[in-house]
């Protein structure tokens, strides 16, 4: 961190670089870096790959930059659902991580809510409420009650790693085992699908929301944005704090809007093909015009990673239960003398992480329209995994939710980008190990450089 | 001190037969002490006398095993922190009690964060007010965004000595309060002591210091192995007889001699 070399009188605007006039996050800078190195490096490779199967590979690196494969709308679009169910878990496991603790746990939670879900839709809706196929009640009622067993369940972790005071590693350990097989058990070990329609919603490609709804939400979130920016600066002025030049700010806000509406524009310009668009027009009873095309635009499932995202970002850093949180991280012993009840704390994670797996379980499941045994197995690693490689310290105290998300996005990103560029799944597994440590050991050098 | 101190009403604390036990050590056995309104009473021992653990006691951050404690002269229950703070007690732990990676003001209102009308925190608002207090005690305080784990160790000490005086206290427990503190830094402080009993805050404090003691406590209670050794009032008494307190147990003539006192000493004065 760099330091404020402000002081209590009126700003003083001394000339700056440009970096630190932006004041921008260098973690967060680097993060983003990795990941445009890596979708470069897939990229150029793909492109290289589509040459070489053509016959003749030009020796031009834009041509391989344009013939790759890896940042087309389509696979961004790919990328972006398949990060979602570690994504929104991952935003949890930085609270556990940061009050020094572990959950072992998500991938099994993310299980037994989906079997409970996928209970209710096939066998409690219709057979015990008589809610008929399609039922709009169904998928609400599923949604609820995965989202209440998530919460019990992880409240529960909670009060046995708070209040009776068993080390959450032997905890989530336990549940790891128990909440997999418990779910085993609800389903009698079936497979259970399709599930509801409407639930299928929240699974990607098969809800989405169209060109128009994508850029109005874009656009929303641009004015949400730069009002936030400009209601903080207004703050900070009010109260005689320096602020950042006014050029400064702007340029971050240009930044962030081309960042939004170019995410948009990329979802909208992957198109949904045309047999499945007559279907859709069919369905309806209509006869789609001739030379008709339409981008997907945003996934639902995306979006409500964007909500949760925001949502937890904005409990970490603006809330006192967040506050607490890292207090708590920093020094258990300050925040119970500052009178933090830590117990509670500890339940109250636990608590949003179940919710969160329940979230990624609506999600999971939906994405293969079916509950299945082995769905979210090994989940409860690549959370981790997501959650350290963003930043968030084993020691506690320190992490950020979007550097959980982007630590997600990363792996997914190098997991996908080696498969398509044909590297074996044992290969890939060995690459992301090998990535998750040197993540930590260059974070562990930043923070000595930077003395934070 | 030379001001004089009316111990005639309600005392403001009154801590009554504390007892607190470690396994078999007996950290804390059978002390009583009081402190009025405006006074600034020291508590003075050798290390591992207690001391912590008793003003722990009072502050909530320890459960008492026996012992009860009066804020103006009714029974109070303290059983944590929550409990301390809502009886207007505040400390300044003698580790300091901060969370490291936070900045000044967030450890400054940590339990007690200012809030927008729409609850979310007002850091903006926390910051003003944290330079405000620390400018008072450490003028040269600029490091306001730095987690305090970046902090000199003085600079530590001034932030969870603003958190004590910024929110009112009536009573105020100050354990090692300059142990970390450079000479101007030890000046504002012995000003700010001053200045708060000038407002009839109550002030228990621990420190090894006895020339300090001396110019600031009125009165002095020395514990020597978990028990009271005696009480004087600091200006009846010299600095010698105060080291006999501390070292031999010896309650000096004019002193209130408690359990932990040497009884031939006592009968022979
Ligand atoms: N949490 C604890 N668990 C076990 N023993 C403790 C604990 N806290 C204090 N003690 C013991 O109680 C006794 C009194 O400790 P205390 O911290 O009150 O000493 P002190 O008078 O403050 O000493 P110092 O001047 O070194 O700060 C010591 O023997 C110590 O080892
Ligand atoms: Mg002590």
């Amino acid at each position: 961190m760099t330091d404020e070399t402000n002081n209590t009188g009126p700003t003083i605007v001394k000339p700056k670089g440009l970096f630190a006039a932006l004041e921008i996050d260098t973690r967060l800078m680097g993060m983003i870096g990795a990941f445009i190195v890596i979708a470069l490096v897939f990229q150029i490779w793909t492109g290289i790959n589509a040459q070489g199967l053509t016959g003749d590979i030009a020796w031009n690196p834009f041509s391989w930059l344009i013939d790759g494969r890896f940042l087309t709308p389509r696979n961004i679009f790919n990328l972006t659902i398949q990060t979602v169910s570690v994504a929104i878990m991952a935003t949890g496991m930085v609270f556990v991580i940061v009050t020094r603790h572990i959950d072992l746990s998500v991938g099994s939670l993310l299980a037994t809510c989906s079997a409970m879900m996928a209970v209710v839709q096939t066998v409690v809706a219709p057979n015990w409420l008589g809610l008929g196929l399609e039922n709009p009640m169904i998928a609400p009622l599923a949604i609820v009650v995965g989202l209440i067993t998530g919460a019990a369940i992880g409240a529960f972790h909670g009060y046995l790693i708070g209040y009776l005071t068993i080390p959450a590693f032997i905890v989530t350990l336990g549940g790891l085992f128990v909440w997999r097989n418990v779910a085993w058990h609800l389903t009698g070990g079936q497979t259970i699908g399709p599930l509801d329609a409407n639930f299928q919603l929240f699974g990607g490609i098969n809800g989405t929301l169209g060109v128009t709804w994508s850029w109005i939400f874009g656009l929303l979130a641009v004015a949400v944005a730069v009002y936030g920016l400009f209601s903080a600066r207004r703050q900070r002025l009010s109260h005689e704090f320096s602020v950042k030049p006014v050029w400064a700010e702007a340029t971050i806000a240009a930044v962030i809007s081309v960042v939004i509406l170019g995410f948009v524009a990329v979802l909208n310009s992957y198109e949904v093909p045309t047999r499945r668009l007559a279907r859709l027009f069919e369905d309806r009873g209509e006869i789609m015009p001739e030379g008709f095309t339409t981008g997907y635009g945003l996934p639902i499932s995306v979006l409500l990673l964007i909500v949760v995202v925001v949502g937890m970002t904005v409990l970490a850093t603006r809330t006192r239960l967040g506050r607490y949180i890292y207090a708590t991280g920093g020094n258990p012993e300050a925040a119970q003398l500052a009178g933090i009840r830590t117990r509670l704390l500890t339940v109250k994670i636990f608590l949003i992480v179940g919710l969160l797996c329940a979230i990624s379980a609506v999600v999971a499941s939906a994405r293969q329209t079916f509950h299945s045994n082995d769905i979210g197995t090994l989940d409860e690693l690549r959370v981790i995994a997501a959650a350290v490689i963003g930043g968030t310290a084993l020691a506690g105290g320190v992490g950020t939710i979007y550097g959980a998300v982007l630590g997600a996005l990363i792996m997914q990103s190098l997991q996908s980008g080696m498969a398509m560029v044909g590297v074996d799944a044992p290969y890939q597994n060995i690459v992301v190990g090998v990535v998750l440590v040197l993540a930590v050991w260059i974070d562990i050098v930043y923070r000595k450089r930077t003395g934070s | 001190m030379s001001d004089k101190i009316e111990r005639t009403g309600k005392p403001l604390i009154e801590m009554c037969n504390m007892q607190k036990a470690f396994g078999g050590i007996r950290a804390v056995d059978g002390v009583s002490i009081d402190l009025y309104p405006g006074e600034v009473v020291g508590v003075l021992g050798h290390n591992g006398a207690g001391k912590s653990v008793l003003m722990k006691m009072l502050s909530g951050a320890i459960q008492r095993d026996a012992g009860e404690i009066y804020v103006n002269g009714e029974l109070a229950e303290i059983n944590n922190p929550r409990d301390a703070r809502s009886y207007q007690i505040e400390t300044i732990y003698q580790y300091l009690a901060l969370a490291d990676n936070l900045d000044a003001s967030s450890n400054l209102f940590l339990g007690r964060e200012l809030t927008t009308p729409l609850g979310f925190v007002n850091d903006a608002l926390m910051e003003a007010e944290t330079r405000k207090i620390m400018g008072r005690l450490t003028p040269n305080f600029r490091r306001f965004h730095t987690p305090v784990a970046g902090l000199s160790g003085g600079q530590r000490q001034s932030v969870a000595i603003s958190r004590a005086v910024y929110f009112n206290a009536k009573i105020l427990i100050m354990d090692e309060p300059t142990a970390a503190l450079g000479v101007q830094e030890t000046k504002m402080v012995v000003d700010l002591v001053d200045e708060l009993k000038k407002q009839g805050i109550g002030i228990l404090l621990i420190d090894h210091d006895i020339h300090q003691v001396k110019t600031l406590c009125d009165r002095a209670n020395v514990m020597k192995n978990g028990k009271l050794v005696g009480t004087v009032v600091v200006d009846e008494v010299t600095e010698d007889d105060m080291l006999g307190m501390i070292i031999a147990g010896k309650c000096p003539p004019g002193g209130i001699p408690g359990p932990g006192a040497i009884n031939s000493d006592n009968a022979a004065a």
